[in-house]
């Protein structure tokens, strides 16, 4: 694939139901929408590749708040090329790299790099992601200014897979973020709570003899973020939210006005700790797959806005690591190129979201989140032409041999799930043409 | 011997066939059999008996009764479990094992004579040698049996037996005594007739297909 | 009973009697001049342990022996290899060595559940103990011990009101006893400090009570579960003494059990700790008994596991008796 700058000239979208809508003819051209009209009006194709959607829903491209895609350092797992191919067939163009690699994306030098990498692979934008402590230990903050000053701009922080768990340097990371517009990223997960943890502490992990993960090691750390935010006037975000009581707190927080967002994982939305009776590790996840109760009140939260937005935590591993017994295993599943068929399974199909509601929170939202912004943005004329077209009627049974992800440690092997994404757009280039990579 | 098996459906003794001894022919052989034995270990006072279970351990017990009374004394008897030193274990799923019981003052010196129901291929019989091998070190071991139906796959024969009956591999031959089946009997039937129990038959012919 | 034994949940009533019969038969064996059985001649048994338990392994090598199959030992503890590696590949050398039945001692939870389910292996397994999870073989072995020392050597536990005390949320032992006694008919009560019963024990089929005082008198079985010394740092409780005086059993506690009632321990015990040696030492406790009995119970298992073509069949053992007459009646 040829750097970001070519594009494919005029492309014209026809019969497309945008967000869902009534049918429109959707008219590409260089790296803008250049016009949205009636379906089988007035828009001439002279020259203009034509697509024809027959009815599928046109989306604007999906923006993850939290990918890891592993390089530098396990390029084993996955690596910038391959992450974003996988971001790009789940009809994402944006994605935002976590900075637990090896090194630590820690300063303007790794955040770069992996900047650069994102822009030469051409298929999706990647928005690095500051650590906010050196070296994810908690101590000393990082050079937030540097990394945000870079030719990567960052503005979303975070210790993810850590939790900043010492409350004077959460404060100063919140209070020092403002300086420059950014938002610090929570991984809630109180550390002497979940000493030993293996799965959501309840009936299954009593019965399975697992070190439990309690609710409350989350809950804990949420609310004393959201007062900290609070007091200190700084916007905070929460990563990957996954209990009924998490919901809430960030609903008290929301209702008290406090500048306070939340994401969760396509995975929380649909599996629970019952899972863990098989012992399989592709089910071991951190923060743990809950139980039912909690699924039904994180779907609720997202639907009524309580959750701001999807992130898919998307988390490769090598085989060796999940080929293994429960406790030897990685943490982390797949999340890229499943999320949209989850998120349509979950949401759409019970009447929670409609399509526009799914844009929203699958892309205008975190976009915003995280300051992105030629991300998120109405599918209309002069606007980005950063989108998506799916395929809802399509149902399938996940098969990780055919993704483009280095790792296969999907939980929803052998599943039948809803829709596909037959062509993905980043800023007017194709990334993904009849569910093939460009 | 098929009786009070739940997974063939049928209650107890149900089993149809051709009598052939019937119970006053049972108790009168057994009479003759305590007398032979008598006779040939010149007094029985060594004399053990062990039943192979289930049915040869009631014949044990009858067989110690009638000798107590030929003889006045007591006569030591128990059970032989053969389960684990079949041949054949590995030709069905595990079995549970029924008890070994020996008598107090055990076998070592003393005439052991086996007890069975029906002596077929002998591979019972050979098993239980080898049982009572790990048991103790008998002065001699000798065989009782109420029927011999023929058909041997081993060098082995009885020294008291009730009736011999010749049959074909075709047919079964059923013993029945009160104690577990609540009457006294021996059927000739044929495997495959109307209201025989198929497995029975089958796991028969399984093991002596494959000697 | 199925291929496998992982979980004392996976035993109906009749498979647990089941092995519990067997075991009374296989106890017979231990009084013979010759303490041995050919039943297994052939069959090769490895005893598989990423932990130490010396006692554990030789009960199960001395049961595979008694029944004459191949034993051979492996000790993967220390090993260099990550232990999710060591698990696979060493699982993948003793199926390719052909082993028969893989005897598991694993650090942790659901190593032997994952090792039957993998693929990895074609083999029976067996759990020896895993994590914090299960040791289904020393609960059949109590249960052995209850049903001989309380209801005469038969049937099940209906009835029977059974303490288990201690540290049940990191007792694999506890688990196992909670599944398999309720299955036999047991009312069973865990005593322990709130500190040490795990967050979810409501779903378990059994009562919870942090008061020993208050159950002692009306128990069958009290079973004293031995607190690790690493519990001791990690504010479960505030002292070795405390603990001692609030769930530990000495000899005025035993006084006010029934006559009957026995008091049990999987052992190593820690003498002035959950017991006091006059309660150890006493002819109530069954502490040698059970290490005599675990021989008897993994021959069972052994046996109904790799005795046939295939494991005994679950919820039909009064077929087997019959079916071993077939040969010579018919």
């Amino acid at each position: 694939m040829a750097g970001t700058n070519t594009t494919d000239g005029r492309t014209l979208v026809r019969g497309a139901r945008v967000l869902g809508g009534e049918p429109r003819d959707v008219l590409i051209d260089g790296e803008t929408v250049a016009e949205v009209g009636e379906s089988g009006g007035s828009l001439t194709a002279d020259g203009a590749r034509i697509v024809e959607a027959d009815g599928r829903i046109l989306l604007p491209g999906l923006v993850d708040l939290h990918t890891h895609l592993r390089e530098p350092g396990r390029e084993d797992s996955e690596t910038v090329l391959t992450g974003t191919m996988a971001a790009a067939k789940g009809g994402f163009t944006a994605v935002h790299a976590m900075a637990n690699t090896f090194p630590v994306a820690d300063t303007a030098g790794v955040v770069e790099q992996v900047w650069r990498l994102g822009r030469e692979s051409g298929y999706c934008d990647v928005q690095p992601v500051g650590a906010v402590t050196v070296g994810l230990e908690g101590k000393q903050l990082a050079e937030l200014g540097a990394m945000h000053d870079s030719a990567a701009g960052v503005r979303v922080f975070s210790d993810d897979g850590k939790c900043v768990d010492d409350a004077v340097i959460m404060r100063r990371a919140l209070e020092y973020v403002k300086a420059f517009d950014g938002v610090v990223a929570q991984h809630a997960q109180e550390p002497r709570l979940t000493e030993g943890a293996q799965m959501n502490e309840g009936t299954v992990s009593a019965e399975l003899g697992l070190g439990g993960w309690p609710a409350v090691a989350e809950e804990s750390v949420i609310a004393r973020d959201v007062l900290l935010a609070a007091h200190v006037g700084s916007r905070v975000h929460i990563c990957h939210l996954s209990t009924a009581g998490s919901v809430e707190l960030v609903r008290w927080a929301k209702s008290k006005g406090w500048n306070v967002t939340a994401e969760v994982t396509p995975h929380h939305l649909l599996l629970t700790d019952e899972l863990v009776r098989s012992y399989d590790p592709v089910y071991k996840v951190n923060p743990p797959l809950r139980t039912e109760t909690d699924v039904r009140a994180l779907r609720e939260a997202l639907a009524d806005g309580t959750i701001d937005c999807v992130a898919t935590d998307h988390a490769p591993h090598p085989h060796e690591d999940k080929d293994c017994e429960w406790g030897a295993a990685a943490m982390g599943m797949l999340g890229l190129e499943t999320a949209l068929s989850v998120l349509q399974h979950t949401m759409v199909e019970p009447g929670l979201l409609d399509w526009a509601g799914l844009a929203e929170r699958m892309s205008r939202r975190p976009a915003a989140i995280g300051r992105l912004s030629g991300q998120g943005r109405p599918v209309a004329a002069g606007e980005p032409a950063n989108l998506l077209l799916l395929d809802p009627d399509y149902r399938g049974t996940v098969n990780p041999a055919g993704f483009a992800s280095r790792s296969r440690n999907t939980p929803y092997e052998g599943r039948e799930l809803p829709g596909r994404v037959t062509h993905t757009w980043l800023r007017g280039r194709a990334t993904l043409v009849d569910g093939n990579l460009a | 011997m098929d009786t009070g098996m739940p997974a063939a459906g049928g209650g107890r003794s149900t089993a149809t066939g051709r009598p052939v001894l019937e119970a006053p022919d049972i108790t009168r052989v057994l009479t003759r059999i305590a007398h032979e034995i008598v006779e040939r270990a010149k007094g029985a006072d060594d004399v053990v008996l062990l039943g192979i279970p289930t049915r040869g351990v009631f014949l044990a017990r009858r067989l110690a009764a009638k000798l107590a009374d030929i003889t006045g004394r007591p006569v030591p008897h128990g059970s032989l479990d053969i389960t684990m030193y079949r041949d054949d274990l590995r030709l069905g799923p595990a079995r549970a094992l029924a008890r070994t019981e020996i008598p107090a003052d055990g076998v070592d010196g003393r005439l052991v004579v086996l007890v069975d129901d029906v002596l077929f291929s002998g591979r019972t019989i050979r098993a239980a040698l080898d049982a009572l091998g790990d048991i103790g070190r008998p002065r001699a071991v000798q065989l009782a049996v109420l029927v011999d139906r023929g058909h041997r796959e081993l060098p082995i024969r009885a020294d008291y037996v009730g009736k011999n009956l010749p049959t074909s591999l075709r047919e079964t031959v059923k013993v029945q005594l009160t104690e577990e089946d609540g009457r006294d009997g021996v059927l000739l039937g044929s495997a495959g007739a109307a209201g025989e129990r198929q497995h029975s038959g089958a796991e028969a012919s399984a093991e002596h297909a494959e000697p | 009973m199925k291929r496998h034994l992982i979980s004392a949940a996976d035993l109906t009533r009749d498979d647990a009697v089941l092995v519990l019969d067997t075991a009374e038969e296989m106890a017979r064996v231990a009084d013979r001049p010759i303490k041995k059985l050919p039943t297994l001649r052939g069959r090769t048994v490895v005893n598989l342990f990423f932990e130490d338990s010396t006692r554990t392994r030789i009960s199960f090598e001395a049961a595979a022996k008694r029944l004459s199959a191949d034993v051979i030992n492996f000790s993967a503890k220390g090993s260099s290899v990550s232990k999710g590696e060591s698990l696979k590949d060493t699982a993948l050398t003793l199926e390719a060595m052909g082993a028969d039945a893989v005897v598991i001692r694993h650090h942790g939870s659901g190593a032997p559940h994952r090792l039957a389910t993998s693929g990895w292996i074609g083999g029976s397994v067996v759990n020896a103990g895993d994590g914090t999870h299960e040791h289904p073989t020393q609960a059949l072995l109590d249960a052995f011990t209850m049903r001989r020392r309380l209801a005469g050597g038969e049937g099940d536990l209906s009835g029977r009101r059974i303490t288990i005390v201690g540290d049940v949320l990191h007792s694999r032992v506890a688990r196992s006893n909670v599944h398999l006694l309720s299955t036999l008919g047991a009312e069973v009560t865990l005593v322990a400090p709130p500190t040490l019963v795990p967050v979810g024990v409501n779903s378990w089929p059994c009562e919870v009570s942090y008061d020993l005082d208050s159950v002692i008198a009306k128990s069958d079985a009290v079973m004293m579960l031995r607190v690790q010394r690493e519990r001791m740092n990690a504010a479960f409780f505030p002292t070795e003494r405390e603990y001692a005086r609030r769930y530990g059993l000495d000899g005025q506690r035993m006084a006010r059990m029934p006559e009957h009632a026995v008091v049990m321990h999987p052992g190593p015990m820690n003498r002035g700790m959950e017991i006091t040696a006059e309660v150890a030492d006493s002819p109530r406790c069954t502490a040698v008994e059970q290490v005599t009995n675990g021989v008897s119970i993994r021959m069972a298992v052994l046996y109904l596991l790799l005795g046939g073509a295939e494991p005994a069949v679950s919820g039909a053992p009064s077929d087997h008796p019959e079916a071993a007459r077939t040969e010579e009646s018919e």
